[in-house]
């Protein structure tokens, strides 16, 4: 039993390893080893074009992970007030959310956006008063958006839970002792659900640095680190990848290591 | 409590615009599409017609790949997990018991493009093959193949298997496994009659997750499938990408979620049955 639980665990990290060792290959070749050499990092974080992909991936996770973890944490707040239908249809709309495929959703946002943006654009070209009018199109916004979607599915079920974990009875004592709402939420609820939304943050964060296949959908003329990564392993496999793959993993890694710090010190700090 | 619910309302509209504009309208748009026709240049032009519906058969391959292998690869992964969550509830002491699962978990959240493009490197030809050869075993064909797509996916998705079978065995209570062992049961019947059966609402959260995710699948038939083992995802990369026939490509859109719904409910019913109506079965 042991034994096959450690092969488990050879099978879960060996890949893992694999790609790291060649990222440190001496010589050209991405599948033997020639020797030590730091080099393909250093190609790989002076090529442009990288680097470029990777400034976008970070601004488009930031971004939506951000505005999911404001949008969705008021959402989970006042959702166990609003009318019951509002909230069973609000709960329908999470679950669809995550249900359905994200190839489904990179498609269903494709085709309605460029719909939208075919109506929208010539009106807009003949009510501008200027030379030049905006043209609305595909990239940051469509992608920080369509992210921004699965994200905040995401906090609103994690925030949910920690809403309902929570001890009423505190909020009401803050209220009868004269707290203001904001006093209210900033003293006493937000320590309590802080853990939730933190986590909410971080998931939608490294959700939206890995994704690829909404992102192939929405990106437009834009490029993410995993669009540029996946285009160049159809291109071949070279030690390059190997590198950048290694940095993403140790990346993600780090933040994974980072979470479970701080979330362990929100709920000791929840707990009082 | 009026101005309660005006605030309550205020606070949602934000989240609920999203999903309106992001989630509802972009659905809707898709089952239009799909009774639409290919434009002239690509893309789509108004109709209504069955016709996208009708043709679905011309993709027939990849729908019947998807609905065998995502199958089989859940039950690959429920038949290397539930073991592994296993020896981690029954078999290990408290303090390992965290860092061991963690480092199960941890993959998950890693890029799934970077850890498949790993099995590219480990299936292909310089890589088991070779040392395969090198043992004298021949140098058998392991990318592209069906097998290879396989092991992606028990790759790719075990960790999603692990956890909520991990989660039931830890809750299981253990007298009823020293009262078994009491009563003389040999450990077989105990495992038999009182751990697997009182874990299989974990099996089928696990088993429901990873199949899921599977239907959609894109990038793993993508990158361990050579264009030979494809996935409807693939199919529809290919309509929307390439071919540019946005209402063929809706319907087939629009088909694998029925399919996945339809899946998901029979699914479920059937747990639902097996576990004796009780209501935690199989869910999230």
């Amino acid at each position: 039993m042991r034994l096959f639980a450690l092969a488990v665990y050879l099978f879960l990290y060996v890949p893992i390893a694999v790609i790291a060792v060649f990222a440190f290959n001496g010589g050209r070749s991405a599948t033997q080893l020639q020797g030590f050499s730091v080099q393909w990092f250093g190609r790989a974080l002076s090529n442009p074009f990288v680097v470029d992909a990777f400034r976008t991936s970070l601004t488009v996770a930031l971004a939506s992970a951000t505005l999911a973890t404001v949008f969705g944490t008021m959402a989970a707040l006042v959702l166990p007030q609003a009318r019951p239908r509002l909230r069973a249809a609000f709960d329908a709309l999470i679950y669809v959310a995550v249900m359905v495929p994200g190839i489904v959703i990179g498609i269903a946002t494709l085709i309605a956006l460029v719909t939208v943006f075919g109506w929208v654009n010539p009106v807009l070209a003949a009510v501008w008063p200027g030379e030049a009018p905006p043209q609305l199109g595909l990239g940051y916004g469509s992608l920080i958006a369509a992210h921004g979607l699965f994200a905040l599915a995401l906090v609103v079920l994690l925030v949910r839970a920690r809403v309902a974990g929570m001890d009423r009875s505190l909020v009401e004592a803050s209220a009868d002792l004269g707290a203001t709402p904001w006093g209210t939420f900033r003293q006493v609820t937000l320590p309590q659900i802080f853990p939730g939304i933190l986590a909410g943050f971080l998931l939608a964060f490294t959700f939206s640095f890995d994704d690829f296949i909404i992102a192939f959908f929405v990106a437009g003329p834009q490029t993410t680190l995993p669009i540029y990564v996946f285009s160049s392993i159809r291109r071949g496999v070279t030690p390059e990848i190997n590198a950048i793959g290694a940095m993403v993993l140790a990346a993600s890694l780090t933040l994974l290591v980072v979470a479970q710090l701080l979330l362990r010190r929100g709920t000791s700090r929840a707990r009082g | 409590m009026a101005r309660r619910r005006i605030g309550a309302t205020l606070l949602l509209a934000p989240a609920g615009l999203w999903l309106l504009a992001m989630l509802v309208l972009p659905l809707v748009v898709v089952l239009v599409f799909s009774f639409g026709e290919r434009g002239p240049a690509g893309g789509y032009a108004p109709a209504f017609t069955l016709a996208n519906f009708l043709n679905l058969g011309s993709r027939g391959a990849a729908f019947r790949n998807t609905l065998v292998l995502a199958p089989l690869g859940t039950l690959a992964c429920l038949l290397i997990a539930y073991p592994l969550a296993y020896v981690l509830a029954m078999r290990v002491g408290e303090r390992w018991r965290t860092v061991l699962l963690v480092l199960v978990i941890v993959p998950f959240w890693t890029s799934i493009l970077i850890r498949t493009y790993a099995w590219i490197f480990l299936l292909g030809g310089q890589g088991i093959p070779k040392l395969l050869g090198w043992l004298g075993l021949g140098q058998p064909m392991l990318i592209n193949t069906p097998f290879s797509v396989l092991v992606g996916i028990v790759y790719g998705y075990l960790p999603l298997m692990v956890f909520p079978i991990y989660v039931s065995l830890e809750r299981l209570d253990k007298r009823l496994l020293e009262a078994a062992d009491d009563l003389g049961a040999p450990p077989w019947r105990s495992f038999w009659q009182i751990t697997l059966p009182l874990s299989l609402p974990g099996v089928a959260t696990g088993c429901l997750l990873v199949f899921i995710l599977l239907m959609g699948e894109f990038l793993i038939p993508a990158m361990l499938g050579g264009g030979k083992v494809f996935f409807v995802g693939n199919a529809l990369v290919d309509l929307f990408l390439q071919s540019r026939n946005w209402a063929f490509g809706s319907a087939v859109a629009m088909a694998l979620v029925v399919v996945m719904l339809v899946t998901v409910t029979v699914y479920m019913r059937l747990m639902r049955r097996w576990g004796g109506g009780r209501d935690d079965v199989a869910l999230m």
